[in-house]
């Protein structure tokens, strides 16, 4: 039942004892870092100085902004040539953050994936398929890792081709699968159109949903579509990516490996700590990465602790289903996009006007995003043909950015909202 | 001789082409001919009028977003093979036309066809050597198309 039992039972004032002496270890190690031993100094902080869990809030929060701003190796805490992997987080503005790994670290990410699945029920006599995106996203390797780690047998499948996944699944008997909810959903149509019903049809017994928060509502109906139980997997490359926090078979809240990361919830105005139940934002402290340490990281995520105790018998607290985000990044088919990455994109286009609209829509079970932009005047030349080929070059430009093919529409000079201090620029419509 | 067409950039939805024959309408400019092209959610709307430069303005004063563009009227004879003499020739000289549309003057004599070209100087001089007319603003103002009296 459990893949380190010890670990996953610690008493609290053992759990909290560990974590002291690995924070200890982790503020020294990140100390060694361009960005941190900066930081100290500047602040007179020695990483002597932490000696309780409270301690930590003596260390100023590290934000994305400060990853993008030291990229890409101001965090680095050991020589380049100790590390085996980077991987870089969908969507950013500007400048992509870069998360670097050495062996060990990946072999405590592994670690925390497979105690993950292992929780599920996963077992070596598992047939997974991991139908994430393979590369610089973590979804794909880091699953693909952890189960290797159980030792299932992996159909490396990544994403996209629905009917070529199917087949996968009856020809190797896969029982488990790695999705993000908006294709599962997706998927669930294409099921239809070929005739095939995962229930009769496919062993699927389990579900991985992760890279994109979704409902209670959502995870019913591909519980009921499928046949098979769904777990909420939370994870963010900055802290090495899925595996951060996973469902217990109770299935009621995520189970944070606390062993690995600190978990702090806080108020994102006053930045005061809120009590557990009460929503706040998720700040996490990496304690076992010595590649990289990131120290008081503002997730940006909402969420709240899940008072009390789990029946599963495990003392790592849980976390809530995320509940939205501080910031304006929205999450597309599992990519994280900002506006502004979309803003910064279309300005640079010739013949753009000044405003633009960005509408997310549900259409079956497929997200849509349209952006709506204005044409500049000055570039309407009467052609049609003009007009066509800068809808395009638009919709290209917009792609090879945030990865999504969205649907341009061109608009009117001064028929959008116009974009005065903080205009909503997007709209979702996808709320269920 | 030169005539003046105005596009007018519009989404492809309800209410859009009202909204530009109503500020017409209230300028009291008349329209002598209008295509629409559209490609999925937005368009283009052609019109050629008496007085481009007046529905230009208006046109803008109201919010639209509009172009004028240099086009070639030119008269031909209402008949079968009117046109095609017209195309040929253009043909022979390797003019591509853009876009085109026509409107009757006189039924059965005469038509004018606006033509839309890719060499707009070359094309006047093709048409003054085979000797066909061109109509400019004025003269597409002074028209009278498909009037009764004629008869």
């Amino acid at each position: 039942m459990y893949w380190e039992e010890d670990i996953e039972t610690m008493p609290r004032e053992k759990l909290e004892a560990l974590q002291i002496e690995r924070l200890k270890k982790s503020v020294a190690k990140a100390s060694d870092s361009v960005f941190y031993g900066d930081l100290f100094r500047k602040i007179g902080l020695d990483p002597n100085d932490i000696t309780s869990l409270e301690d930590i809030r003596k260390i100023p929060f590290t934000t994305k902004d400060d990853l993008r701003d030291h990229w890409p190796y101001g965090f680095l805490a050991v020589p380049k040539d100790d590390l085996v992997r980077m991987h870089s987080s969908s969507g950013t503005t500007g400048r992509a953050t870069v998360i670097f790994h050495t062996l060990e670290d990946i072999n405590e990410w592994t670690n925390i994936v497979a105690r993950s699945m292992y929780m599920t029920g996963m077992r070596k006599s598992d047939v997974f398929q991991n139908m994430m995106t393979y590369g610089l996203f973590t979804g794909g390797l880091g699953f693909h890792y952890g189960a290797e780690r159980v030792g299932a047998l992996i159909i490396p499948a990544g994403s996209g081709n629905s009917k070529r996944q199917i087949q996968l699944m009856q020809d190797f008997g896969t029982t488990a699968i790695h999705i993000i909810p908006s294709y599962v959903l997706h998927l669930s149509s294409v099921f239809e159109d070929v005739g095939v019903d995962p229930k009769s049809d496919t062993q699927l017994a389990i579900a991985f949903l992760g890279a994109e928060p979704h409902s209670e509502k959502t995870r019913d109906k591909i519980e009921e579509f499928y046949g098979l139980k769904a777990y909420n997997s939370y994870g963010l490359s900055e802290m090495d990516g899925p595996g951060v926090a996973f469902e217990c078979p109770y299935q009621n809240g995520m189970h944070v490996w606390e062993d690995n990361f600190i978990l702090e919830v806080i108020n994102p105005d006053t930045l005061e700590p809120v009590a557990d139940g009460e929503e706040g934002e998720l700040v996490m402290t990496t304690l076992l990465r010595e590649g990289m340490p990131i120290l008081r990281y503002r997730t940006k995520d909402l969420t709240w602790i899940i008072p009390g105790p789990c029946e599963c018998g495990r003392t790592h607290r849980r976390i809530e289903r995320i509940k939205g985000r501080t910031d304006d990044m929205l999450i597309l088919k599992g990519v994280n996009i900002f506006p502004i990455q979309i803003e910064k994109r279309l300005m640079d286009v010739p013949g753009v006007g000044t405003n633009f609209l960005i509408i997310l829509e549900r259409e079956g079970f497929n997200d849509l995003m349209i952006v709506k932009v204005e044409v500049q005047k000055e570039f309407f030349s009467g052609d049609l043909k003009q007009l066509e080929g800068l809808r395009r070059r638009i919709v290209e430009d917009l792609k090879s950015d945030i990865l999504i093919t969205p649907k341009v529409e061109l608009v009117e000079p001064g028929t959008l909202p116009k974009s005065e201090g903080k205009a909503v620029r997007v709209i979702d419509n996808r709320e269920e | 001789m030169i005539a003046y067409q105005l596009s007018i950039f519009a989404e492809n939805k309800p209410g859009r082409l009202a909204k530009v024959t109503g500020i017409l309408r209230r300028g009291k400019i008349n329209i002598r001919a209008i295509t629409i092209a559209t490609s999925d959610v937005f368009g283009v709307i052609n019109v050629l009028v008496d007085d481009p430069e007046g529905a230009r303005s208006i046109l803008e004063r109201e919010g639209l977003t509009v172009s004028m563009k240099e086009v070639i009227a030119v008269v031909i004879e209402d008949r079968p093979g009117g046109l095609d003499r017209l195309v040929q020739l253009l043909l022979d000289n390797g003019i591509n036309v853009e876009n085109a549309y026509g409107f009757v003057l006189e039924s059965r004599k005469q038509a004018v066809f606006v033509i839309d070209v890719d060499q707009l100087e070359k094309t006047q001089e093709i048409l003054k050597d085979a000797g066909l007319e061109t109509l400019d603003a004025t003269a597409l103002s002074a028209i009278e198309p498909f009037h009764y009296m004629n008869y």
